[in-house]
């Protein structure tokens, strides 16, 4: 038989249980053993002395990390905690944070102003006009490209949808509050700088 | 001058517990912080100077007293406003019933260390603590709201089961010191069992001190125990409270846990005794100065060393009883009703009674027969 009778791995598989379990004509079981409750379980005393010792180790060593920093002696870190603004953010080598629009060799942006990001967005908050490029080449740019950082959700779908690979969310840059929704519009030129 | 010495007393015991209340809002969050590999609050500073946190103890109250003190309408006013007083006020008066010291010779006259010296002192205790109790049932009634009175009633109930079930825990020590009056049951604590082992209450009952401290913990409606706040179900009796007055149900909370820290020392922990340096019948107290002091220091000073030692002493024990206390409650998930019933009515109550009831049989036939454990 096709692999697809096998029992679906993981839970997001886009080929979920249904299209499998019509494939083969059977349901898949898993069938899970309940645990049996001793009498050590049943008594609740003990395992709450087992979580306690598991409490109480995390205590005193974490202290004890803690202790050894204020000393100056190098070890592991008593927490896991990031202090966000004075310590710079741990992110992933692919973390999607802001937007940024792509330069072509001669400084102009890359954008080619077909719509596709603004046509794909789910929270609409790319618009785009559209004008006719000098250039004999090129057939359109944009004249403007404003991003409402206040309402976009980092999807990444106008990544994905960007023909000729204009924008990417890889500025690493999470400073975007602002006191006013108006500045949370970023226009050609911001989206353009280099952080 | 003896009532001024009285009124004096009964401003610390309070100060006592409102000082433990104060600084427990720091421990709470540092230690459920550093168990869980956090740093907890570190924010407040003054001139740029933090203190591992320690000046949100006085950024907490300035929050809630600047707040908005708001009533909504159709509250029953008058009990809305007395319910925070009721349960905050009556626990802080049992502080005023427990035997910080014994009692020490200064100026040529002897000084109690206990606020109110009542033969009936455990009494007074469990009585403030349940008269407390109806802060809760009230605001929850005079919220006028189903969330609030839900709270209330599980407040009642819950308080009803474990009154009782503290009650049980503690009867085996207290028939075993044969005393109401605190101050005496530290007293008795002070022999020896074989000349090595402190005859506490913890050491004689064993069971009784466990079951003693679930019962307790239970009764400061902390987690495990908070079903009366229940604050993902319910929200709880104080749902309708803002303000100050919210801040006094919660400072409620801390203030009954040392209540109970306070009163396992004295009855299982050997109360102001300091391990070691008991000697009966030296200077009243109970507590000798160890030998290299006693020796160094002009008589007259020894009435003040030793009520600090005493004072200490008694301090050193209930932080640690409150440290056990904190780190359960950062430990267990909330029980359901049905299953913290359970564990009161049919749990700790019988187990209580059996702990009593093989007590007092030891007792007795320990005296039919003669036989002396300890000196």
């Amino acid at each position: 038989m096709p692999p697809q009778c096998s029992p679906p791995r993981g839970g997001g598989s886009r080929h979920g249980g249904l299209a499998t379990r019509e494939a083969c004509g059977r349901v898949t079981v898993r069938p899970v053993e309940r645990p049996e409750r001793d009498l050590a379980v049943q008594v609740y005393l003990l395992e709450v002395l087992t979580g306690l010792g598991v409490t109480f180790r995390h205590f005193f060593l974490n202290l004890g990390r803690h202790a050894a920093k204020l000393l100056g002696v190098d070890g592991e870190p008593g927490s896991v905690t990031i202090q966000y603004p004075e310590d710079p953010p741990a992110l992933g080598s692919r973390a999607r944070t802001r937007h940024r629009i792509l330069r072509r060799p001669d400084g102009a942006p890359r954008c080619a102003a077909c719509l596709l990001c603004e046509t794909v967005c789910p929270a609409r908050c790319i618009r785009i006009t559209a004008e006719e490029s000098p250039e004999a080449l090129i057939e359109k740019r944009a004249r403007t490209f404003e991003i409402d950082l206040g309402l976009c959700v980092f999807c990444g779908y106008c990544v994905e949808a960007c023909p000729v690979d204009a924008i990417r969310m890889d500025a690493n840059d999470l400073d975007l509050p602002a006191f006013d929704r108006k500045d949370m519009i970023w226009d050609l030129r911001r989206l353009m700088e280099e952080t | 001058m003896s009532v001024l010495w009285v009124l004096a007393k009964v401003a610390g015991g309070l100060g006592f517990g409102m000082i433990w209340a104060a600084f427990l809002g720091w421990v709470e969050r540092k230690q459920s912080a550093v168990m869980q590999d956090r740093i907890g609050a570190n924010r407040a500073d003054i001139l740029g100077f933090k203190a591992i946190g320690l000046f949100h103890i006085i950024a907490d109250p300035i929050k809630l007293f600047t707040k908005e003190d708001f009533v909504p309408q159709g509250v029953r006013k008058a009990f809305h406003a007395v319910a925070p007083s009721i349960s905050l006020g009556f626990p802080l008066l049992a502080l005023a019933a427990f035997p910080y010291g014994g009692t020490v010779e200064f100026l040529g006259r002897p000084w109690s260390l206990q606020p109110v010296e009542s033969p009936m002192g455990l009494v007074l205790v469990l009585g403030m603590v349940a008269v407390g109790i109806h802060g809760v049932v009230m605001a929850g009634y005079a919220s006028n709201s189903y969330y609030g009175l839900l709270g209330g009633l599980r407040g009642a109930s819950q308080m009803i089961a474990y009154e009782a079930c503290l009650a049980a825990t503690m009867a085996g020590a207290v028939f075993l010191f044969g005393t109401l009056d605190l101050a005496e049951a530290v007293a008795w604590q002070a022999r020896m069992i074989g000349g090595v082992l402190p005859a506490w209450g913890i050491v004689l009952q064993p069971l009784g001190f466990v079951l003693f401290l679930i019962a307790g913990a239970a009764l400061t409606k902390r987690t495990p125990f908070d079903l009366p706040e229940g604050e993902s179900e319910i929200v709880g009796y104080h749902v309708e409270y803002s303000g100050m007055k919210f801040g006094m149900f919660m400072m409620t909370d801390l203030i009954e846990s040392v209540v109970v820290a306070s009163l396992a020392t004295t009855l299982f922990l050997g109360g102001w005794h300091v391990p070691f340096l008991t000697a009966p019948g030296v200077s009243g107290a109970g507590v000798a100065l160890p030998p290299f002091m006693g020796s160094a220091l002009p008589a007259g000073l020894h009435g003040p060393i030793l009520a600090a030692l005493m004072l200490g002493s008694f301090t050193a024990k209930v932080a640690l009883v409150l440290f056990v206390l904190m780190q359960i409650r950062w430990t267990l998930p909330r029980f359901r009703f049905d299953q913290l019933l359970d564990l009161g009515w049919k749990n700790i109550l019988p187990l209580a009674l059996a702990n009593f009831l093989v007590t007092a049989w030891a007792i007795y036939l320990a005296k039919a027969w003669g036989i002396h454990i300890w000196g």
